[in-house]
C-alpha cells in the first residue's frame, strides 16, 4: 500500500509559472516527496540517487544538471533516466529536487 | 623568454596570436602556436555548401596566411596538457613546451558516434548527413543534386551545438532551395528538436517558431534522441516516440577536443570549465579560454569568440603584470540567421537580456533589423565572409563594441 503523502506542505511554498521552486533552499525530503506525488510519482531508492545527485551538483556548480551529466557523472543510464523519470528527466529531476528548470542550453 | 603558448589555430587561437604579437613586448616574450591542421575552414560557409551558393573552396584557406611573422607554429597533434607542469606535450617528435601562459582555443567538435546506430547503422552518409563538417556538407551537397524529395528530417541530438541558430538556418535555406527547384510539395521538412521550441531564448524562439509555421516547416519538441535505426529509417526518441525520415540531417553531438578529456581538464562534454566572466579558467590562473572550448553559458560562435577576444587580452596582460583578471565579458552574442528567398534575420543578445526585436546600429553599415525579416541582413550575412578573413582573424577593429548596446532596442 503506497504511504499516504501530505501535499498542503506544498501550499506554503512559491513556485515559478513552469513550476519550478523560487528557492532551493526552502527545500526538504518531505518537499520533494509531495512535488513527485503531485506529479504523480512514487519515489524509490534509484529515483533518490539522482535527486541527491542534482542537489549535489546545484550546490557545487549553481545549475541543476544536464540529462548527460547525470548519465555520465551521476551514473545512472539515460534509458533508465527515462523510466524512472518519464517524459524528460533533467527537468523532472531538477523540479522534484526544489532546483531551478535547468538551462542546460543557450 | 617568456612563452604565451596557443592551442589550436581556428577562430578564437589565430585571432589571439595576432593581438598578443602587437601587444606583447617580442624582445622578451616568444609566441607559439600548435594546431593539426593546416587548413582554416570558415565553418559558417558550411551551412551554403549544400544548397550551391559556396562550394568546398569558397570556405578554406591555408592557416599560415593569418599568422603574424612573429609567432611560431607547429603543426602536431596536442598530446597532453599538464597544467600543474605549465607544459603541453605535442605528438611530434614528442616534443615539450613549457609555458608562461596558456589559451586553449581548441573548439568544439561533432561526435555521431555518441549516437546508436548513427554512424554504424549503415546509413552514415548515404541517406544521413552532417553539414558540421566540410566533408559531410560535400556529400550532402552531392546527394541532394540527385533527391527526388520525401521526407527531410533535420535532428540536434544535444545541446549545447556550435551556432545554435545554424539548425534554423539550414531549414529556410532548404524550404527556399526546394521550391526554387520546382519540388517543395515533394518535401515534407521535420525539426525534431530537444528544446522546447524553435530556439533557446523566449521572445526569439516565439517569432522563429512563427516563421517556420508560414515555411509549413513541422516542429517536434522534446526529442531528445536515443537511437537511429538506419535499416529502417527511423529515429527514436529516449521516451520512445519514432519519426521516419528518408533524409536524416543531423547535428550530433558537439564536445570538446579529445585533448581536454585526455589532460582530465574537461566537464562531461570535454568543455573546459571556464569563469564566463573573466575567461580565466577555474583552476589554473594562467590558464585562458577562448571560442567554443570553454563551458561558458554563451553561444558557440564565431562571433562571440570575437566578443571574448579583448577581454581575453587584457586579463592575460594584467595577469603577466601580476593584476587580478576583470570580469568584463557579458556573454555578447550577435547572430545573422539567413531565412531564405535572400532574407536574414538578426539578433543580439548577452547572459541577461535575450534576443529583442528593433535596429542595430552598426555604424557605416547599419542599420540591420532585429529579429526580421529583412534583405539587408541577408547581405550581412554573406559580407560575414568577406569581414571574417580580412578583419575578424586577424583581430582588427570590428564596427562593433564587444559589450552589448541597447541602443535601438525595443524592450
Ligand atoms: C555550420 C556552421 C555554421 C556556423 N555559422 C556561424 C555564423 O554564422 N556566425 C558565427 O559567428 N559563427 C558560426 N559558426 C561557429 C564558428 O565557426 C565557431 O564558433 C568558431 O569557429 C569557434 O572558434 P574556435 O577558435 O573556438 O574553434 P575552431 O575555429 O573550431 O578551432 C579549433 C582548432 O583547434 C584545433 N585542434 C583541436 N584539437 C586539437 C588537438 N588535439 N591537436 C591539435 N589541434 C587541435 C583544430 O584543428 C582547429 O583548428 C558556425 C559553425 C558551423 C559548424
Amino acid at each position: 500500500m503506497p504511504e499516504t503523502i501530505d501535499l498542503t506542505i506544498l501550499e506554503t511554498l512559491d513556485f515559478d509559472d513552469d513550476g519550478f521552486m523560487t528557492d532551493a533552499n526552502d527545500w526538504t525530503p518531505a518537499i520533494g516527496k509531495a512535488i513527485a506525488a503531485a506529479l504523480e510519482l512514487e519515489l524509490t531508492e534509484r529515483h533518490w540517487d539522482v535527486i541527491n545527485f542534482s542537489r549535489a551538483e546545484f550546490a557545487e556548480h549553481g545549475d541543476a544538471p544536464s540529462l548527460r551529466k547525470i548519465t555520465k557523472v551521476g551514473g545512472v543510464p539515460t534509458k533508465e533516466l527515462y523510466v524512472l523519470f518519464p517524459g524528460g528527466p533533467a527537468k523532472l529531476a531538477a523540479q522534484i529536487a526544489g532546483l531551478p528548470k535547468p538551462t542546460g542550453c543557450i | 623568454m617568456k612563452t604565451l603558448l596557443i592551442l589550436g589555430a581556428g577562430t578564437g587561437g589565430t585571432m589571439v596570436a595576432n593581438k598578443m604579437s602587437q601587444m606583447l613586448d617580442m624582445q622578451e616574450w616568444k609566441i607559439i602556436m600548435v594546431d593539426r591542421d593546416e587548413t582554416h575552414y570558415y565553418q559558417p560557409g558550411f551551412l551554403f555548401i549544400p544548397f550551391g551558393i559556396y562550394g568546398p573552396n569558397d570556405v578554406v584557406k591555408p592557416k599560415r596566411s593569418f599568422f603574424p611573422s612573429n609567432v611560431d607554429f607547429i603543426y602536431s597533434d596536442i598530446e597532453m596538457i599538464e597544467p600543474e607542469k605549465n607544459r603541453v606535450k605535442l605528438t611530434k617528435n614528442n616534443q615539450v613546451i613549457n609555458y608562461d601562459q596558456l589559451v586553449i582555443a581548441t573548439g568544439s567538435h561533432i561526435h555521431p558516434e555518441e549516437t546508436e546506430g548513427m554512424l554504424d547503422g549503415g546509413g552514415w552518409q548515404k541517406n544521413i548527413f552532417d553539414f558540421y563538417s566540410l566533408d559531410g556538407t560535400t556529400k550532402l551537397s552531392r546527394f541532394l543534386k540527385f533527391w527526388k524529395g520525401g521526407r527531410l528530417v533535420l535532428n540536434v541530438a544535444e545541446m549545447p551545438i556550435k551556432c545554435p541558430v545554424a539548425p534554423l538556418e539550414f531549414l529556410f535555406l532548404a524550404d527556399w532551395w526546394f521550391t526554387e527547384r520546382g519540388m517543395r510539395d515533394k518535401v515534407e521538412i521535420v525539426y525534431a528538436t530537444p528544446l522546447d521550441g524553435a530556439f533557446t531564448k523566449p521572445r526569439a524562439s516565439s517569432v522563429l517558431g512563427d516563421i517556420l509555421t508560414q515555411k509549413g516547416i513541422n516542429i517536434e519538441t522534446n526529442f531528445n534522441i536515443g537511437s537511429v535505426d538506419a535499416g529502417k529509417n527511423k529515429i527514436k526518441s529516449y521516451d520512445e516516440r519514432e519519426i521516419d525520415y528518408d533524409l536524416l540531417v543531423t547535428i550530433p553531438t558537439n564536445m570538446g577536443s579529445d585533448v581536454i578529456e585526455r589532460s582530465g581538464m574537461g566537464d562531461e562534454l570535454n568543455f573546459v570549465p571556464t569563469d564566463k566572466h573573466t575567461l580565466q579558467t577555474q583552476k589554473h590562473e594562467n590558464v585562458w579560454v577562448i571560442g567554443d572550448a570553454g563551458n561558458v553559458p554563451a553561444s558557440k560562435a564565431g562571433s562571440v569568440a570575437h566578443f571574448m577576444l579583448d577581454v581575453v587580452i587584457e586579463n592575460i596582460l594584467r595577469a603577466i603584470e601580476g593584476l587580478e583578471p576583470l570580469p568584463e565579458f557579458d556573454g555578447h552574442a550577435n547572430c545573422y540567421i539567413e531565412s531564405g528567398f535572400e532574407k536574414g534575420i538578426l539578433i543580439d543578445f548577452n547572459y541577461d537580456v535575450e534576443p529583442l526585436p528593433g535596429k542595430f546600429p552598426l555604424p557605416g553599415f547599419g542599420p540591420f533589423s532585429l529579429l526580421q525579416e529583412s534583405h539587408a541582413n541577408h547581405w550581412g550575412k554573406m559580407a560575414f565572409r568577406w569581414i571574417y578573413w580580412n578583419i575578424l582573424l586577424k583581430g582588427g577593429e570590428m564596427p562593433f563594441e564587444s559589450q552589448m548596446t541597447m541602443a535601438g532596442k525595443w524592450s
